[in-house]
């Protein structure tokens, strides 16, 4: 084959492949998700869990949990994320579908991104949808739920991006929940502070706009940044597992 | 320049300059600390608001400073090892990780002990000291990775990817603590504001400052020289180098 014919040709695919092949690789995750409904569902349940567990463990009274709930909900939702991360990359480098997608002439950073926003469909927003129902459990007022609700929707994908960095790295490691737990859980705490923030700002009747916008700006920021380290990561795995 | 930066890539050549330099860093530690806290434990006046207690910042301000200039130090050395392949940038996070952790340690256990006569506690939620502890955390997680990770190979590229990604965060942790905390407890316990220190006690803070660098430059390089040894076990040099022992 000549070196010539092959070039442009690569070139000319590659456009049209990078959004096939992210298509194809978003179809997946969400056909696996659903196939494989208990790994969506466990999580959620350690969701719901981990905020019953408060009102039994310090105090069931509504001013309490009015007060409490929305760090409660986060922090809940921080775990079940950071959980389930360690089954992020797990089954793909054990069945050598990774191996693939580190050899596909696609970028592996968008490829990252791709997935992961495909997890975030599939088994956080599900995660989003009971925040209602447990803010009215934990006795929190409307408004103040919909503000938890649009800060969990802003910073969940960093999470989960931040989260796939470490998964990535420790996709190897067999048992590597705990691991990832001490690795990720400093860099969660900017963003619980500011999304716990926006919603204390809120029930004190301040501005929260200012927490949104470093909300936002930290997911803009992950959106850039977190794709090229998972991909180093993946790669450093998929090299010398 | 480059020279230089080249030979640094040999362990060899490290193990043998380390070597030389390491009874420099230590007998420099030994006499600048032994003057240092000498000076300032016992000879320092004591200050008009704190009294006595405000000489733990001869401890406590080198190992706060250098606790959190060693992380950037591991991410300087991770950035060379994943641009330039050079095993040494990974045998210095090797060395430095539990060194960084212990100096961390050192400063939050030093302030806690400062906290209790001065705040009263001895621990508050203030953003300095969350983000020292959070920061000791990212060692930690440094070391765990290290230690669960088999492949070498693999092993410095990960902690030098967790390092690079540490220390994009750290501002970050660093501002939203302080965001945090100036929004949850603007009237609680505040540092008093030391008054311009005079020459009697920043003359000794700063021989401290200089001797545990040189304390931690010393432990690094004898760790690296240990973990040069182990790497190349195998290395002829290190058979020869053994037996003339």
């Amino acid at each position: 084959m000549q070196p010539e014919s092959r070039t442009p040709v690569t070139l000319r695919e590659s456009g049209d492949g990078l959004i096939r092949a992210g298509v194809t690789t978003f179809r997946r995750e969400l056909l696996i998700a659903f196939r494989e409904k208990q790994d969506v569902i466990n999580p959620l349940v350690f969701f719901v869990l981990i905020v019953s567990l408060f009102p039994l463990g310090i105090s069931p009274e509504t001013e309490f949990l009015r007060d409490a709930g929305a760090g409660i909900i986060w922090v809940a939702a921080l775990l079940a994320i950071l959980l389930s991360l360690n089954m992020l990359f797990r089954n793909d480098y054990a069945d050598g579908y990774l191996e693939q997608w580190v050899l596909s002439p696609q970028p592996l950073a968008m490829m990252a991104l791709v997935r992961v926003s495909a997890v975030w469909v599939a088994s956080v927003v599900p995660l989003l949808l009971l925040v209602p129902l447990l803010g009215l459990m934990l006795h929190l007022p409307a408004e103040r739920i919909g503000v938890l609700t649009l800060t969990l929707l802003m910073g969940s994908p960093v999470l989960l991006l931040i989260g796939a960095i470490g998964a990535a790295l420790t996709v190897s490691v067999r048992n590597s929940g705990m691991l990832l737990a001490l690795l990720m859980t400093p860099f969660y705490v900017p963003v619980l502070i500011f999304g716990t923030g926006a919603v204390t700002a809120f029930g004190q009747g301040a501005s929260i706009t200012g927490h949104l916008a470093i909300l936002g700006a930290m997911l803009a920021l992950a959106i850039v940044l977190a794709p090229l380290a998972i991909a180093a990561g993946l790669r450093m795995s998929v090299a010398n597992g | 320049m480059w020279q230089w930066f080249h030979k640094l890539g040999s362990p060899k050549w490290f193990f043998g300059i380390a070597g030389r330099l390491i009874p420099w860093l230590g007998f420099g530690a030994l006499i600048l600390l032994g003057v240092g806290i000498v000076w300032g434990l016992l000879f320092a006046p004591a200050d008009y608001q704190q009294g006595d207690s405000y000489r733990i910042i001869f401890i406590h301000v080198p190992s706060a400073y250098l606790g959190q200039s060693l992380y950037v130090a591991m991410a300087v050395a991770g950035a060379v090892g994943l641009i330039w392949r050079m095993k040494m940038a990974d045998t210095f996070i090797a060395a430095t990780a539990p060194v960084g952790a212990a100096l961390t340690f050192v400063a939050l256990f030093t302030g806690a002990v400062w906290g209790k006569p001065t705040w009263g506690t001895w621990w508050v939620w203030d953003a300095r000291l969350t983000s020292m502890l959070l920061l000791f955390f990212l060692y930690l997680g440094v070391m765990a990775l290290r230690r669960a990770l088999e492949d070498p190979e693999n092993r410095a590229r990960a902690s030098a990817i967790l390092t690079l990604v540490g220390v994009v965060n750290i501002p970050i942790i660093k501002f939203s603590v302080e965001w945090w905390n100036t929004l949850h407890q603007p009237a609680s316990i505040k540092m008093t504001e030391a008054p311009a220190m005079p020459a009697s006690m920043w003359v000794p803070l700063l021989i401290c400052a200089i001797g545990f660098h040189l304390l931690a430059g010393w432990l690094i390089l004898m760790r690296m020289r240990n973990e040069i040894l182990y790497r190349e076990r195998r290395a002829r040099w290190v058979r020869d180098w053994l037996l003339s022992q």
